[in-house]
């Protein structure tokens, strides 16, 4: 029954493809697209089970107990809905972008810092959460946020969030440091056992940092960062370089890290501090006065999904509060709704729902050409401008 | 060769600390597979069994060795029909143009392992049009595992010669009949030395098979990459991988066996 | 194609070449002497006759499906990767753009940090080659020609089992072990000596190691086909133990030691894993590559870095190829 809008919209995407293709020197290129991808027509009516749906996320986000029979929220949407799951993970933001690129898959949960390329690359449909009786529960304050929707309408439906906390060894820092210049003005007191995330996104952590240390720069957005902001911040990483023992990206690199005393600070997610803890090892994680980054992660349906029900059912089911409960707790971050946290009892580690804890949250989000501060009068550094910057920045 | 005792001990020392420092961190691996600590970290705190349980009943692990037998085996199997085709052009013919298919041979697996992903990856998703799937996973190590067939079939055919082939041919058996029975009996253990290492190397590929494997094709390799990224996985794979070093005896042993006898029985 | 093996036929005497067969199954004089039975003309007997009468034939046959699958497969996704290089992308929506451009080429050709990069790698690689060799070379000669036939079986068991200890646990065991707190430290500590730690020399130790094994194997096999007859007509003529190895055993094994130092080097070359888990903060051409194709997504900047390692390799190839080591691989 929706099937005759959804071909029709796939030629109009095609058509605007070619369009953008043909029409090279069309600077609205993002507009254009934007335009098949953006305006409502999102799913009105949920049809029947299509009888599969395929997932692609982060690793420990859709457990279906092949890894660890105890670990298992996908058998019980399966035996429910009749939906077979098939599941692929990703390891950086940016690779799922690619993937999705491939329209392979139905469903993805991506962070902020890659669902505004989602959108604007056409990638995932606008969602209609009036077909998801769950979206009523989730935390108001992380929902229709710039990583999440376009002009009022939403993309997907948020997962579970956390901050990029700063983690530090304990024998180390007899005081537990309240800032984040121990990894960056002070980073050389450590040389060598300092770490970072590796990836470019990491760079907002250091315009936070400038936010509040060089007001005169005028950041008002890490995300949004023009050409002279960009720089104090790239700058301020290279010398940040010279400290760094190493980055990391998978977190048993980062947990072995802090265990043997190769790195004393840096960045850190909530769940290594509390696998670290179970471990007994000596470290602890602060939220600076700063502020930190912190992601987001929603739940998206790709635009040309084959199995647009089972998607929708999916999106469901998982922002249910139990399923939610369990899959935020395996992965480690906070779960999106109040109702979750009773079927959780570490929900106040991961200061699920303290709005207070969240505003300080910088939520991963695409840096664009047009700022997303509302900035009019300057262009912002794209992200494609970030990650060169970053290999830079390595060098 | 006469060696003089000195120096006939110094190299088995040599050989043999060499040995000691390429068993070490197999030790390691060992070790913590028995390890509480669930990040490998040194030394161990403590020692368990679990790991070794949960291995065992962790169907993905078991499904991802499934995966990576059935790939390197199809793989192997491709690589040495391909292989032997082309080593028998190489060796028996001259032609034009010889030296550029023997580059094109090699080149799969002298070029950096990314950037036959990356083309493959490419070459499949934008220029075929297929999906990524298993069967991109086979075809992509099926193209760099011609190179280890070949070059052990290669150096075969160059020592055996053709005269047995001829005499065959004399004695009016067919160009199947002589493979069959004289060709393939001596080209054996070739076959099977080539086979063997294309299987390693298809069963431990990790960067190709990152770029070319579909949604839900979890390779061995593939799923220790994912379990890095997952709470409380580590030592699983640390078991995984001791079972593989010993269960790897049997196959190498049994080529060894083969060709062993092949050499005696000459 | 069931086929008598047994018949022998029309054994004309000739020594060598090709039986020149008789055009297929039209004869019927002469039949043999002693009468031994004329095979019977099956198809496949016609087409094994053709076969052999037309080796051209023979060749395509040979070289067709190879050559199909290779072109095919291969070829075709390499120039295809390197015409991409001369594309662009949208940095927001990541299509690619098929327009002709330098500009990926210049950046890969005077960036400061692509330069910096490649002497990095090729120092690594150098280096991991160097090692590999200078460890391969001993522990192939003893097994080779020194070890007993029993020992020299299980020394190559013994060498090639790591090979099926994952890499990826592999590295992570070094990883464990270079750590601060490893075996490493506590090994070298009471010498006075420390871990490298995370860095350019722990990758260098762990590619090494990881490609040991494949660089044995073709020396093992080289030095296995130098006769030792040689060896023992060199003795005879006075010829000492290291002067024979050198000017005698080296010789012959070159080729196999170049065909050894391929995999160590072009394996270390694209490598991005494992200087991702124990390089620390560095990064080598792979990590270009990967992070430009998987992480921002740029193919056409990826296949120009990639440019770089495929120049290197076709350099090295070039450079080795009258030693005859590619037929060693």
């Amino acid at each position: 029954m929706m099937r005759t809008p959804r071909t029709a919209r796939r030629g109009a995407t095609v058509g605007v493809a070619i369009g953008s293709i043909a029409l090279l020197t069309l600077t609205a290129c993002g507009t254009t697209s934007g335009d098949s991808a953006s305006t409502g027509d999102a799913l009105t009516e949920l049809g029947e089970a299509e009888g599969q749906v395929s997932i692609l996320a982060w690793p420990g986000y859709v457990e279906d107990g092949s890894n660890d029979p105890t670990v298992d929220w996908v058998t019980p949407f399966e035996d429910e809905t009749g939906c077979e799951v098939t599941s692929k993970t990703y390891g950086t933001s940016d690779e799922a972008v690619n993937l999705m690129k491939t329209g392979e898959y139905d469903v993805v949960a991506a962070s902020g810092d890659a669902t505004l390329r989602l959108i604007a690359g056409g990638d995932v449909a606008a969602v209609n959460t009036d077909l998801i009786p769950n979206y009523e529960g989730v935390f108001d304050f992380l929902k229709e946020k710039e990583w999440n929707s376009v002009d009022g309408q939403s993309y997907g439906v948020p997962h579970g969030y956390g901050a990029n906390l700063l983690m530090y060894n304990t024998e180390t820092f007899a005081e537990a440091p309240t800032s984040w210049d121990v990894v960056f003005d002070k980073a050389s007191e450590n040389a060598g056992k300092v770490t970072a995330y590796d990836s470019p996104i990491y760079i907002a952590d250091a315009a936070v940092y400038l936010m509040a240390h060089q007001p005169e720069l005028g950041i008002e957005n890490p995300y949004a960062l023009d050409e002279e902001q960009f720089q104090a911040a790239v700058d301020l990483l290279k010398v940040q370089r010279e400290s760094v023992g190493e980055y990391w990206s998978d977190y048993l690199k980062e947990i072995q890290a802090f265990e043997t005393g190769d790195s004393v600070v840096g960045t850190t997610w909530q769940v290594i501090q509390n696998v670290l803890a179970g471990s007994g090892a000596s470290t602890d994680v602060v939220l600076p006065e700063e502020g930190a980054t912190g992601w987001s992660d929603t739940w998206m349906v790709a635009s040309d999904a084959a199995n647009v029900n089972c998607a929708y059912m999916w999106l469901d089911y998982i922002a249910s509060p139990e399923a939610n409960a369990t899959a935020t707790s395996y992965f480690g971050e906070a779960p999106s709704s109040q109702e979750a946290c009773e079927y959780r009892e570490d929900c106040e580690a991961y200061h699920a729902g303290d709005e207070e804890y969240a505003s300080q949250i910088w939520y991963w989000t695409t840096p664009i050409a047009e700022c997303v501060d509302g900035r009019t009068d300057v262009e912002c550094v794209d992200y494609a401008q970030w990650t060169a910057a970053w290999q830079e920045i390595k060098g | 060769m006469r060696l003089s005792r000195l120096s006939r001990t110094t190299l088995a020392v040599v050989a043999g600390l060499i040995l000691v420092i390429v068993y070490v961190p197999l030790g390691v691996v060992l070790v913590n597979s028995f390890s509480t600590s669930t990040s490998l970290s040194w030394p161990p705190p403590g020692f368990t069994f679990e790991w070794w349980q949960r291995a065992f009943q962790s169907a993905g692990a078991m499904e991802a060795v499934g995966t990576s037998v059935f790939v390197a085996i199809i793989a192997t199997a491709i690589a040495l029909v391909l292989g032997t085709l082309i080593s028998f052009a190489l060796q028996r013919f001259d032609f034009f143009g010889r030296h550029t298919v023997n580059l094109l041979v090699i080149l799969p697996i002298a070029l950096p392992g990314i950037i036959t992903g990356i083309a493959l990856n490419n070459f499949f998703r934008t220029i075929m049009g297929v999906p990524l799937s298993i069967w991109t996973v086979i075809i992509a190590h099926a193209t760099f595992c011609i190179v280890t067939v070949f070059n052990n079939v290669i150096a075969r055919l160059r020592r055996t010669g053709t005269k047995l082939e001829e005499a065959s041919a004399d004695l009016g058996a067919g160009v199947w009949t002589t493979f069959r029975l004289v060709t393939f009996p001596q080209l054996r253990s070739a076959l099977l030395a080539g086979g063997l290492l294309a299987f390693a190397l298809s069963f431990d590929e990790i960067i190709v098979t990152t770029f070319t494997a579909g949604s839900g094709v979890t390779t061995l390799p593939i799923f220790i990459l994912n379990n890095m990224f997952r709470p409380n996985q580590a030592p699983i794979v640390s078991v995984i991988a001791v079972v593989l070093v010993l269960v790897s005896i049997i196959p190498i042993w049994l080529a060894q066996r083969l060709s062993g006898d092949e050499q005696q029985r000459r | 194609m069931t086929m008598n093996a047994t018949a022998p036929a029309s054994a004309r005497g000739e020594a060598s070449g090709p039986p020149d067969p008789d055009p297929a199954g039209s004869a019927t004089g002469g039949a043999p002497k002693r009468g031994i039975p004329r095979p019977k003309s099956t198809p496949a007997r016609r087409g094994s006759v053709f076969l052999s009468a037309h080796p051209r034939v023979r060749l395509g046959f040979l070289l067709a499906a190879p050559l199909f699958w290779l072109g095919l497969v291969y070829v075709v996704a390499l120039a295809a990767l390197l015409v991409t290089a001369f594309w662009s992308v949208n940095s927001f929506t990541g299509e690619i753009t098929t327009e002709w451009t330098l500009d990926n080429v210049i950046t890969v050709l005077t960036g400061s940090l692509y330069q910096t990069v490649t002497f990095r790698t090729i120092g690594v690689a150098l280096l991991v080659t160097i090692i590999d060799v200078a460890l391969a070379l001993p522990i192939a000669f003893y097994m080779a020609k020194v070890a007993s036939p029993r020992a020299r079986r299980i020394l190559v068991i013994a060498v090639l089992m790591p090979l099926w200890a994952s890499y990826l646990v592999k590295a992570y065991a070094w990883r464990s072990v270079l750590s601060q707190d490893g075996i490493l430290e506590w090994v070298l500590a009471p010498f006075g000596l420390h871990t490298p730690g995370y860095g350019l020399p722990a990758t260098v130790i762990t590619l090494s190691y990881l490609w040991l094994p494949y660089v044995i194997l073709p020396i093992f096999a080289g030095l296995e086909r130098v006769p030792d007859s040689l060896l023992e007509a060199s003795a005879d003529l006075g010829g000492k133990t290291w002067p024979t190895i050198r000017h005698v055993v080296f010789p012959m094994a070159l080729p196999a030691i170049i065909a050894g130092t391929i995999f160590s080097f072009s394996l270390s070359l694209g490598d991005y894993i494992t200087v991702n888990i124990v390089g620390g903060a560095s990064q080598m051409l792979g990590n270009l590559v990967y992070t430009n194709v998987g992480a921002a997504n740029n193919l056409p900047l990826a296949s120009a870095i990639a440019l770089i390692p495929i120049a290197i390799i076709f350099g090295y190839l070039a450079l080795v190829r009258r030693t005859g080591a590619l037929d060693n691989l």
